[in-house]
């Protein structure tokens, strides 16, 4: 393997773009970036990585199975652990968490790592689907390091069920080539806008909280309402405007990236990886406000890898691989090891870290958003509609 | 053993299939369709008819199936045709296997990716780019109900092709010379022996087609763009998002029943059109 010295930031992210679309083969990524020679140093000096030939094989399994969402990771970080553990990571993308909820409580799942997000992870302590997890077994895990307003949701009850993975907002992402010249700076706009130029060029996420939380903004309710009469005002809304979207989706990068979409509700990293290739992508947040989330990593309840679901989160919270996460996928940690590890321009991205008055009308989903009926039927009456 | 117990005996494995594989979960759908939604989703028993009240909420997904179902069929059944005539009348035999493995070949691939293939194809650097090209502009094909359409003409061809194409190779060859002899020209021959003798296969085809067609949701999620919803597309949204089991499964009921009703009309205007002719069964 060829080690080619400095390889600027710039450069790597090209390179990994190449290899994340398969026009690079593995071995060519990780020699021209030197993250080959970096694993090699890594792997050494890292306790979670050392090589551990007994154990890898005997005790975690030939696989991890990990549901996530759409563009949440940097695959090398997997090769990474596969490359030390044996474990192979299978990963599963999901679209909303009510889609996770409904395949945990349905049963057999096979996952042994999921996602959920900070206002879903009550419920499914209630509802008796997820582990408590053994400190003792995540070293990487540094629980002070953490901002607690991104990681105390992971706590229930004094008992610690989930480890934050990124924290983010839901904004909008929209093509600046088709406005016209006028921004677009709420959801207001948003809507509008939808239903005037931008008509058959919209997408929605296929999630509730978003979906009908942002058009509960529009009217400036609570994002969270679940207020029969406010609820009935975002349904008609999004009725109305629905024979104008382009399609309701929680994958819509790669019609913005084609030019099929001009204008979707996105996520913190997906506006990022979305603005660093097509620079007129630009993402968003509401003026009413919206939606600030954090993410965990969660082991369920039967996980059938439960060694490798250890192991798994352990070396994705290693301060590391985290940053190597954040600089492929574009969402912020909550953790400061990781941050001292990321460059100065990532750090002040106004995309990652939004104007304080932005973040300021911006709320956390709230529980009784998953489990209410209303806002569950209001969707799917809406999507079938 | 008497030889009733032993008729028992040698019908007692397909009868328990039946009772597992269909009665048991046909009635758990029943029953569950009176119960009521679990507070964080799934089920909770009740006797209400509230779930069938709600079934207006759904009416655009039922109208959805039940117009893309029978136009897709026919659709299908009108491209399968001149291709199965073709394969089993006109194709030398020599060339019929490699043929007919041609259609085929499509089912060695997941129709999850063969439909995903159509994105590329039907979004707006595929062929709207083309039409583009020779000056046909702003042409939206991708996430409209005619992308589903071709979604479903494309998916269920061969399984349209195979029953046509055996009636027509069945048939007796004599016949057509018969016909001709007796002085009729080829569309006479056509319609009068060859359509005829088809229509088993035909409806076989159509029936095999149309079955699948009204429980679809593969297709409609990835070329509908969750906009063109099936009645398929409705259950996984109850079941595996907003996991009302209850309403859900008074969605599955109805279309169950709908589906019989529609089948038993189908099968007697078939048996109608086929009386007088009762060497021919359609199954």
């Amino acid at each position: 393997m060829k080690d080619n010295g400095y390889i600027s930031k710039r450069k790597f992210m090209e390179e990994l773009s190449r290899y994340r679309k398969g026009s690079v083969s593995r071995r060519h990524f990780l020699g021209v970036t030197g993250l080959g020679t970096a694993t090699l140093v890594l792997g050494t000096a890292v306790p979670g990585l050392r090589p551990r030939p007994a154990r890898a094989d005997s005790h975690i399994g030939d696989r991890v199975v990990l549901a996530t969402w759409p563009n949440y990771h940097d695959t090398a970080n997997f090769d990474m652990f596969t490359d030390a553990t044996g474990a192979f990571v299978q990963v599963n993308v999901f679209g909303s968490n009510e889609e996770m909820l409904a395949k945990l409580q349905a049963g057999g799942s096979g996952w042994d790592v999921f996602v959920p997000t900070n206002y879903t992870i009550t419920t499914y302590v209630s509802e008796d689907l997820i582990e408590p997890l053994d400190v003792s077994k995540l070293q990487s895990y540094d629980a002070k390091a953490f901002e607690p307003r991104f990681s105390d949701a992971g706590t229930v009850d004094g008992t610690l069920y989930a480890v934050p993975k990124n924290w983010g907002t839901t904004g909008f992402a929209v093509n600046t080539a088709h406005d016209g010249g006028k921004a677009l700076t709420s959801w207001k706009d948003f809507f509008d806008r939808t239903t005037d130029d931008f008509s058959g060029r919209t997408m929605v996420h296929d999630y509730q909280l978003t979906t009908i939380g942002n058009a509960l903004k529009y009217f400036g309710y609570s994002f969270n309402s679940v207020n029969e009469a406010e609820l009935a005002e975002a349904e008609r809304l999004l009725i109305e405007v629905k024979p104008h979207l382009f399609a309701i989706s929680s994958d819509y990068q790669p019609a913005m990236r084609s030019g099929d979409a001009w204008l979707t509700m996105c996520w913190t990293g997906d506006g990022k990886q979305l603005n660093s290739d097509i620079p007129e992508i630009e993402y968003v947040l509401g003026r009413e406000g919206g939606e600030i989330w954090s993410d965990y990593y969660a082991i369920p309840k039967g996980a059938p890898h439960r060694e490798a679901a250890y192991a798994l989160i352990n070396h994705m919270l290693d301060p590391q691989v985290n940053a190597r996460e954040v600089q492929a996928h574009g969402y912020p940690v909550a953790d400061a090891n990781t941050n001292a590890l990321l460059p100065e321009e990532i750090l002040n991205d106004p995309i990652l870290y939004p104007a304080q008055e932005l973040l300021d009308a911006l709320e956390f989903g709230a529980a009784a958003t998953l489990t209410d009926p209303n806002r569950a039927e209001l969707l799917a009456r809406f999507k079938s509609a | 053993m008497t030889r009733s117990e032993r008729n028992w005996l040698l019908v007692a494995p397909a009868a328990a299939w039946f009772v597992v594989m269909l009665v048991l979960p046909l009635s758990v759908i029943f029953v569950f369709s009176f119960g009521e939604r679990g507070p964080a989703g799934g089920y909770v028993p009740a006797f209400t008819l509230e779930q069938y009240a709600n079934l207006p909420a759904r009416f655009t997904a039922f109208k959805n199936t039940m117009i893309l179902a029978p136009v897709g069929t026919i659709a299908a059944m009108l491209i399968a045709y001149p291709l199965a005539y073709q394969l089993a009348v006109r194709t030398d035999p020599k060339w019929k296997t490699i043929l007919l493995v041609l259609v085929i070949v499509p089912f060695w691939t997941s129709i999850l990716i063969r439909s995903y293939a159509w994105i590329f194809i039907l979004g707006g650097r595929g062929l709207p780019a083309l039409l583009e090209m020779v000056g046909i502009e702003g042409v939206r094909l991708i996430y409209t109900p005619f992308a589903v359409l071709i979604g479903i003409i494309y998916g269920y061809l061969p399984l349209m092709v195979f029953p046509i194409y055996v009636s027509l190779d069945r048939l007796d060859k004599r016949l057509l010379e018969a016909s001709a002899d007796l002085g009729a020209k080829p569309l006479r021959t056509f319609l009068t022996v060859t359509l005829p003798l088809s229509i088993p296969g035909v409806a076989t085809g159509c029936m095999l087609v149309f079955i699948l067609l009204m429980g679809e949701f593969l297709i409609p999620a990835l070329l509908g763009g969750g906009k063109v919803f099936f009645v398929g597309n409705a259950l996984v949204d109850l079941f595996l998002q907003s996991r009302n089991w209850a309403f859900g499964s008074a969605v599955a009921f109805t279309l169950i029943v709908i589906m019989l009703v529609t089948v038993t009309v189908y099968m007697r205007v078939i048996a109608r059109l086929q009386s007088g002719r009762d060497d021919v069964s359609i199954m």
